[in-house]
């Protein structure tokens, strides 16, 4: 079991050792640097830019780079970020956490809803109630994204019953801490729901095609046949046995819990990793860019550990998979 | 017996409305980038058949907009104006699938413009700007689909068919590339890309980020099936026969990978029309004044007209259909597949 565990982590380690290589690589491709700007600018000195650009290293070869960069992110400060002024962690550190409070509660709650209307949908395959469902689902799954956001947003606008956009409102500091709360919980309603809308006709599918499939099978009959009430037959031996594909699927969801919502983030203007993400990808500052898909593969790496680990712990077959090795 | 596959009936659907989108330059009444600046943000104009007075009309017309009184941009129906819909109707020339020159429109009217879905902030029909705007989109969905499912075809095809160090070490490569975060790589990809580019450049730039960034799925597909394939009985006996490696995998390889691959490109190609709106809602992709179905919706980034101007939303509703043709073809597609599969399984059986 031990070498299950030490075996998946020290894949999940030279994952992310090769992402980060591989973001580097993508800067050297990159032409112009975040100094470049300010080439055009006629008060500052080609000397001044030369001597910027050696302060923060642009112009060592990439491999001490990488080791620097390397160093930094093991002290725990991820580089240097030019337009902050200041080691890149803690700013995405604050950020990913607004971005956390979005994505976790999305999650759950989508989940939430999927699980017990997958299971009622799979119960009544193929019938009515189970079609107009799947209708609903298709239809839901058809609109982007950024549509969804959108149109969202068009309609706080239009009805003024949300706000349009940040994380609280401007007399946040003054509010009492219920106060606090109902002003936070009514600024993340609109992003939320644009998160459950979008990631809940996936999971919906998912959970009624894996149910559906057990329900077919030869022991749900015999069970049935025991006379087993009908919900625990569903929901302790049915979801039971269906749990391997969600249990994968899951481990998605918590990998993408950082950048799942990044487009929701910025259209929203949430002040998250993906606003932050996209204005330094504009003003070039490479590192916060670096430090951000890092963690986020991290995310999505960690997501897929968490689902082996529960996978392991639920599905008896891979156990002995692994002992048998 | 056998009923005709579903999956006709979806690429039928499919091709309709592709069709209206090659041919945007007939369909869409004006030329996307013909400004009107005196009206700005025109609301749509709603088609009527009986007029102010309750009376019939065989020809489908719209009421001129006039500027409400004492205002600056809330205009209103103008009801002493009718503005009938002619058909076939000659106005702007453009050039059919690139080559053919013409100037005849479905259709058009002849002293006011109607505008279906309003106008942008340049007075630009929104209309003709969405089907012509649909053209970069889809073309950058399809182009860049075809690079991915290219380089998952050389990738996954050499690792499943040469096998040893050399499948583990592009099996290793894939699963890196599977564990970024596909959005935000095509972000970091784009960010140390030059930001300020023509439009065709743009176009392309776009069309290679994409396709450079969704390849690993497929790779990792097409290997599974070039791994069985390769030691599938007739593909042993061509080789026993002394059969090249180029002749194995144009006869009986590639083949085999064919339906995984049309299965992915119904996959791929939405997520790559919506990869390409993405980046230019965000301004990183395709930039004004060409229009795609990104660029369009970029406006309503502006508080002011989120508030002022709701039509500038209803493009994003438009695109539906398309997505909602590419899902049923995949999802069809796949039962085919199964079904397929099933019935080769019972020949086999037998």
């Amino acid at each position: 079991m031990m070498r299950f565990f030490l075996r998946r982590l020290r894949h999940a380690l030279f994952l992310l050792a090769g992402v980060s290589i591989l973001a580097f690589l993508f800067t050297t491709l990159a032409p112009g640097n975040y100094f470049d700007e300010m080439r055009l600018n006629p008060q500052i000195s080609p000397e001044t830019l030369a001597a910027l650009r050696a302060q923060y290293q642009l112009d060592k070869p990439l491999a001490l780079r990488y080791a620097s960069w390397m160093n930094s992110v093991l002290h725990g400060q991820m580089g240097f970020s030019f337009a902050y002024n200041g080691p890149v962690a803690p700013l995405l550190f604050v950020r990913a956490r607004n971005t956390l409070l979005l994505t976790i509660t999305a999650t759950l709650i989508a989940w939430v809803i999927a699980l017990p209307l997958g299971v009622w949908s799979a119960e009544r395959y193929g019938r009515l109630p189970d079609r107009l469902l799947s209708w609903a689902a298709a239809g839901l799954l058809v609109i982007p994204d950024l549509a969804l956001a959108l149109g969202l947003l068009v309609l706080a606008v239009r009805t003024g019953w949300f706000p349009t956009g940040g994380m609280t409102s401007l007399d946040f500091e003054s509010l009492s801490f219920g106060g606090k709360v109902r002003d936070l919980v009514w600024h993340m309603t609109l992003p939320v729901a644009a998160l459950v809308f979008s990631a809940l006709p996936l999971l919906l599918r998912h959970v009624r095609a894996a149910v559906a499939e057990v329900l077919d099978a030869p022991f749900v009959l015999a069970a049935k046949g025991h006379g087993i009430p009908r919900r625990t037959l569903l929901y302790r031996y049915a979801l039971r046995a269906a749990a391997n594909p969600l249990i994968s699927l899951f481990g998605f969801s918590v990998g993408a819990l950082l950048s799942g919502s990044l487009l929701v983030e910025v259209v929203m203007s949430w002040p998250g990793l993906g606003p932050l993400l996209l204005e330094s990808i504009l003003s070039r500052d490479l590192y916060i860019v670096i430090g951000g898909v890092l963690l986020s593969t991290l995310f999505l790496v960690g997501g897929n550990f968490l689902a082996d680990i529960l996978l392991y712990w639920a599905d008896p077959r891979i156990r002995t998979e692994t002992v048998a090795r | 017996m056998r009923s005709r596959p579903t999956f006709v009936r979806w690429l039928v659907i499919l091709g309709a409305l592709h069709a209206i989108i090659v041919c945007a330059g007939f369909f869409a009444p004006y030329d996307p980038i013909e400004q009107d600046r005196k009206n700005p943000y025109l609301p749509p104009m709603p088609l009527h058949l009986m007029d102010a007075q309750g009376r019939l009309h065989l020809r489908p017309f719209a009421y001129a907009l006039k500027l409400r009184e004492g205002t600056f941009d809330q205009y209103e129906q103008d009801f002493t104006h009718p503005v009938p819909m002619k058909l076939f109707t000659s106005g702007s020339g453009y050039r059919l699938l690139g080559f053919l020159p013409l100037r005849t429109h479905l259709f058009g009217s002849e002293d006011t413009r109607i505008c279906l879905l309003g106008s942008d902030g340049y007075g630009r029909d929104q209309f003709s700007r969405l089907l012509y705007g649909g053209q970069i989109s889809l073309l950058a969905g399809i182009l860049g689909a075809a690079c991915t499912l290219l380089i998952g075809v050389c990738v996954g095809g050499a690792a499943g068919y040469f096998g040893g160090w050399r499948d583990d070490a592009l099996m290793r490569i894939t699963e890196l590339f599977m564990a970024l975060p596909w959005l935000y790589l095509l972000f970091a990809l784009r960010a140390f890309l030059p930001l300020s580019v023509s439009p065709l450049k743009a176009f392309f730039l776009i069309v290679a980020v994409i396709g450079a960034v969704g390849w690993a799925r497929p790779a990792r597909l097409v290997r599974g099936v070039v791994l069985s394939a390769k030691e599938r009985d007739f593909v042993r006996a061509a080789r026993g026969f002394g059969a090249t490696h180029g002749y194995l995998w144009r006869r009986h390889i590639l083949p085999e990978t064919s339906s995984v691959l049309w299965t992915q490109a119904t996959i791929l190609v939405p997520q790559f029309v919506l990869a390409e709106m993405t980046l230019s809602f965000l301004g990183l992709g395709v930039p004004e004044p060409v229009p795609s179905w990104g660029n369009l919706l970029s406006s309503l980034q502006q508080y002011s007209v989120l508030v002022s101007y709701w039509w500038m939303y209803l493009p994003a509703l438009a695109m539906v259909p398309f997505f909602l043709g590419y899902l049923g073809l995949a999802s069809s597609l796949q039962e085919q597949g199964e079904a397929y599969k099933i019935e080769r399984r019972g020949i086999l059986g037998a």
